[in-house]
Formats: C-alpha cells, structure tokens, sequence
C-alpha cells in the first residue's frame, strides 16, 4: 500500500534520514521503533507532504507522491496524526471532528461518524461540547485519533501516541488502534518508542538508528532478537 | 453634550475606517503570524480606483441613479484591492514563506515604499479632489449636533461589511479553513486545507476591506494623494494591536476606540491644554501603553498549548 524506496531528508546541511525504505502491507499494523532523534518522525513528516523529500520515492496505492503538498496526500487517504497531537485548542470536540471530515462530501454519513467515533472513545461524547484544549493529555491523543478517521483514512499514521500519557490509558487508546485496524480494515503506520507495546500489536517493524533502517521484520521476530531486546525493549 | 456627541459621531465615522484596515492587518497576521505594511497602501489604491471608476462611469454617459454609482465604485475598488492584495502575496511575501521573519517584514516595507513612489509617479504628488459619491447633505439633527449623510452612510456600510465579513469567517467552509489555518498550520494542512489558496484568499479579503476603507476615508476628507495610505496604516496597525493581533472582533473595536480618542482630543484640544497638532501622537501614545501595559491587546488571549 505504502512504498518507500531510498528516502533521503535533509534539515539545511543536517541529513535526518539516509536511505529509508520500508513497506507497509495494506490490512496490518506497522511500527516504526527508533531512539530519540533516529529519524522517525521526519520519516512520517516526509511521508505526507510536511516535509521535502532530497531524494528518494514515496508511493502510495501505486501511485507517486513524492513531494506532493500535503493536502493533496490526505485526499488520497493518507492521514498522519503528528507529534505532540496539534488538535486545535480553540475549537471544540466536536469542531475538531468536522475539521477532520474537512474534505469529504458525504454529509449525512458524515454525522453517523461522529457517533462512531463516540462509540469508539465514549470520554469524547461527554466531551462534545467542550473546548478542546481544555481535555487532558490522553483525551487529545483519543481526539486526534478520531479527527484523522473522520477523514475515512485508508492509512493512518500515528506519531507516538503513547507521549505523555499515563500506561494504564496507553494500554486502551493501543486497544482501540487494534480495534479500528481489525473492524474497519485500517491499514496503520505507527511510530513508537513504547517498543514492547508497539511490537505487540503489529505484525512487522522496523527498528531505525541514526536515518537508517537497522533491522525490519516481522514483529515476533524482532521481538524475539536479542540487540533489539538490549537497545528498545529494556530486557 | 451636544459637542460631545458631535465628536462622538465624527470619531465613530472615523473609527469605521481604521477598523476595516484594522481587521486586514490582524487576518493576516493569523494566517502567517507577519504585519504587513503594504496594507495602508492598498488602502490608497482603493481610494484612487473609486476616483478613476468614477469619472470613467461619469465619462460613459451611462444613467444611473446616485446610489448604484456609489455601489458600483465602491464594488470596483474592493476587487481592484482584492486583486492587488493577493498579487502582491503571489509575487513578494510567499517566494519567502520559508525565509526568517524579519526578511518578509523588510520586504513588505519595500512593497510599501514601491506602491507610494509608483502612485506618485502615476498619479501625480499633489492632492486630488475626490468626487462626492454619496451627496453630502446634513440630515438635520438635534440643536447644534450635525449628521451629515456622508458619516451615516459609512458608518452604516462600515458596519454591514463587518458583519459580512464576520459571516464569510464563522459559517462558510473558507472561513474554517482561516480559523484552521491561524490556530495550527500544520494540523490544518493534515486536514487537507489548501493553505496557499487560503492565505491567498486571507489577503484578498482583507486588502478588499482596506480598499473600502480607502474609499470611505476619502469620503470623509475628499482629497486623496499617493501617500494618504501611510497615517491610517499605522493607526489601523496600532488598533489592531490594540484590540488584540489576530483576533478579528478586536480590529474592529480598536478602530473604533481609537477613531474616537483621536477625534475627542482634536475636539478637547483647547480646553485639555494640548495643541491640536497632537492629534496623531494620540495613537502612537496608545501603542506604548499597550505594549507596557497589556501586549496581548484588549480581546487578546495569552496563548496557552497543552503538550
Ligand atoms: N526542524 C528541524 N530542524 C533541524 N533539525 C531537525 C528538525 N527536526 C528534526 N531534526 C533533526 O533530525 C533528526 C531526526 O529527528 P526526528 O524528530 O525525526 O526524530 P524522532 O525519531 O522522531 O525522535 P523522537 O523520538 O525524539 O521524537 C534529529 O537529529 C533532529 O535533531
Ligand atoms: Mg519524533
């Protein structure tokens, strides 16, 4: 579904990525794990258009879009839900939704998703009216998440969606990610330091060190490999 | 009382103007977080395309009644300011969007200087009269108080383009996306808001106001000049402080408030024991003030993120 073949970024005369490329298999969970500074989320960035992209391709659904603006990538159904979560403080929960359907046509369906991402993360509903910066940290991680599926992503990537936020609400906000990949057939790119978690719920990942991809595989298998166990699993 | 609401009305009138530069000032500083200074000379290209619109629709032999003259000239030099506004974005500031700050400031100074020079060398450096659009009649009043149809009229138009613009802003698609847009780019532009055709559209809206602002202003005082754009400019720049960068309703009241202080202490000048010739210090007094005192303006909110 998402090919990236070479990727190469730089910020002025710092290269951040050298030649990533990776592949993500429409129907699956992918984690893209790393430490601080590795490159994972200028890969995201380059992905959807925020950043430029020095050299290298970006396809998605075979098509080229590289360097394209990014909401030109988002009306191919390529969502990205960016570090720190950027939901418009401003606004309100259910503002912030209809931000998220900003491009679709679809009226009346339109407000059948608002119900299902209530459904989906029941502390939004009571929420609804209220002035989105005013949520806590994992109630806009969950408003985030639910602004980019009311856009109807066929990819959605999600910028470590663990920041901040206490484990035990970690744990369920990974549930819902499971549940919306397994009903809605959601194809997910997921970036995280939370290596453990993260691998659990994906079936293939990739460990990036330094703008460069150090090992990828399937996600029991890295798992199972005892440098990667050392350096992101803390065993 | 009668001589206090006599500059009441005047500074009200006066007001309207500052506030329609104001609100350009402050839509695009919430669109790209940068003044820009050209925007006082849209302002006199407004004026000036009402005078040329003018004379061309009196040349044409065309039978109109006075009010659709007033209209269409009026319409005119909004498009005319629309169409320069979002020109002037295409071709100075967004090659620099990337660039620091401060080179998007000089230039827009540069752009500034070079639509004065370019209008003097057009239009001329000596003071035109400009046509009375509206008839200039006074509608009578109470005892010595004086309303004269010209001041009515804009502070009334003044106000039903505020409202306009406050509903392109609060329930059209556009006006989402500017809000979208001034609140967090990036996320906007994840949600799939074009944000070059939004800017673009930020600029043409707001350079449609000022040039209506200049049409008005001219109005008032009926005469224009290629350099009449620099003193509104500025003191619709400090109302828009004033009020609050970046929020709208703010422009709108610091035009207002400001119109009317400036207006009271020419009024009161004898009796405050201040020369008249104060008169434009008033604004620039308030600035200082603000920033000692309040830097956010009087709507403005300090902005506060959740990470
Ligand atoms: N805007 C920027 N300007 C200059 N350098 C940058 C910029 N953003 C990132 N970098 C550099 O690029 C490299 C990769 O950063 P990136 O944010 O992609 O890392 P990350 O893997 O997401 O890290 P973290 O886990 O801390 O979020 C780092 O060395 C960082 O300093
Ligand atoms: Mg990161």
């Amino acid at each position: 579904m998402l090919e990236v073949d070479c990727l190469e970024v730089a910020y002025g005369s710092i290269r951040a990525l050298h030649r990533v490329s990776l592949r993500v298999d429409a129907g699956g969970i992918c984690t893209l794990v790393g430490a601080n500074g590795a490159g994972k989320t200028t890969t995201l960035r380059a992905i959807s258009g925020l950043q430029r992209v020095s050299s290298g391709s970006v396809r998605f659904c075979g098509e080229n879009i590289t360097n394209l603006p990014p909401h030109e990538i988002v009306a191919r159904g390529l969502l990205h839900v960016p570090e720190g979560r950027m939901i418009f403080t401003n606004l309100t929960v259910l503002e912030n939704l209809r931000m998220g359907a900003y491009l679709r046509k679809d009226k009346s369906f339109i407000e059948k998703d608002f119900d299902f991402m209530f459904e989906l993360f029941p502390r939004l509903r009571e929420r609804e009216k209220q002035v989105a910066g005013t949520l806590s940290g994992g109630e806009q991680q969950m408003l985030a998440i639910a602004r980019a599926l009311m856009g109807r992503p066929k990819l959605l990537m999600l910028d470590e969606p663990s920041l901040g936020i206490a484990p035990l609400l970690v744990r369920a906000i990974f549930e819902k990610i499971v549940e919306v990949n397994r009903e809605l057939g959601l194809t997910v790119l997921l970036v995280e330091q939370n290596a453990h978690l993260a691998l659990e719920v994906s079936s293939y990942g990739y460990v990036l060190e330094t703008g460069n991809v150090l090992f990828q595989d399937r996600a029991d298998v890295l798992r199972a490999n005892p440098r990667v166990q050392e350096a992101y699993l803390g065993a | 009382m009668n001589e206090f609401l006599q500059q009441l009305i005047n500074g009200i009138s006066l007001g309207s103007v500052y506030a329609l530069i104001a609100l350009g000032y402050t839509m695009v500083y919430g669109v790209l977080r940068f003044i820009n200074f050209a925007h006082g000379d849209v302002f006199m290209i407004g004026a000036f395309s009402a005078m040329f619109g003018h004379s061309l629709i009196k040349r044409s032999g065309l039978v109109m009644p006075d009010w659709l003259v007033a209209l269409v000239v009026l319409t005119l030099s909004m498009v005319v300011g629309a169409l320069l506004g979002t020109l002037i974005e295409k071709l100075a500031y967004k090659p620099l969007r990337e660039r620091p700050r401060l080179t998007v400031l000089i230039t827009a100074i540069g752009v500034s200087l070079l639509l004065e020079y370019v209008g003097q060398l057009v239009f001329g450096a000596a003071p035109r009269g400009f046509p009375s659009l509206i008839e200039s009649k006074s509608l009578g009043g109470f005892g010595s108080l004086q309303l004269s149809s010209v001041q009515i009229t804009v502070v009334l138009v003044s106000g039903g383009l505020l409202m306009g613009l406050r509903a392109i802003v609060m329930r059209t698609r556009m006006g989402l996306s500017m809000r979208a847009l001034s609140l967090n780019p990036t996320a906007a532009a994840l949600m799939g808001v074009n944000t070059n055709v939004v800017i673009s559209f930020t600029f043409g809206l707001g350079s449609a106001l000022a040039a209506a602002g200049g049409v008005f202003y001219a109005s008032l005082y009926q005469a224009i000049d290629p350099f009449m754009g620099v003193l509104p400019g500025m003191k619709a720049f400090i109302a828009a402080v004033l009020g609050g960068i970046g929020v709208l309703p703010g422009a709108a009241l610091g035009g207002v408030l400001l119109g009317v202080l400036e207006t009271l202490v020419v009024g009161y000048s004898k009796v405050l024991g201040i020369p008249s010739g104060f008169r434009d210090a008033v604004a620039f007094l308030i600035l200082i003030l603000i920033l000692l005192f309040k830097p956010t303006g009087l709507l403005g909110k300090a902005h506060r993120e959740k990470v």
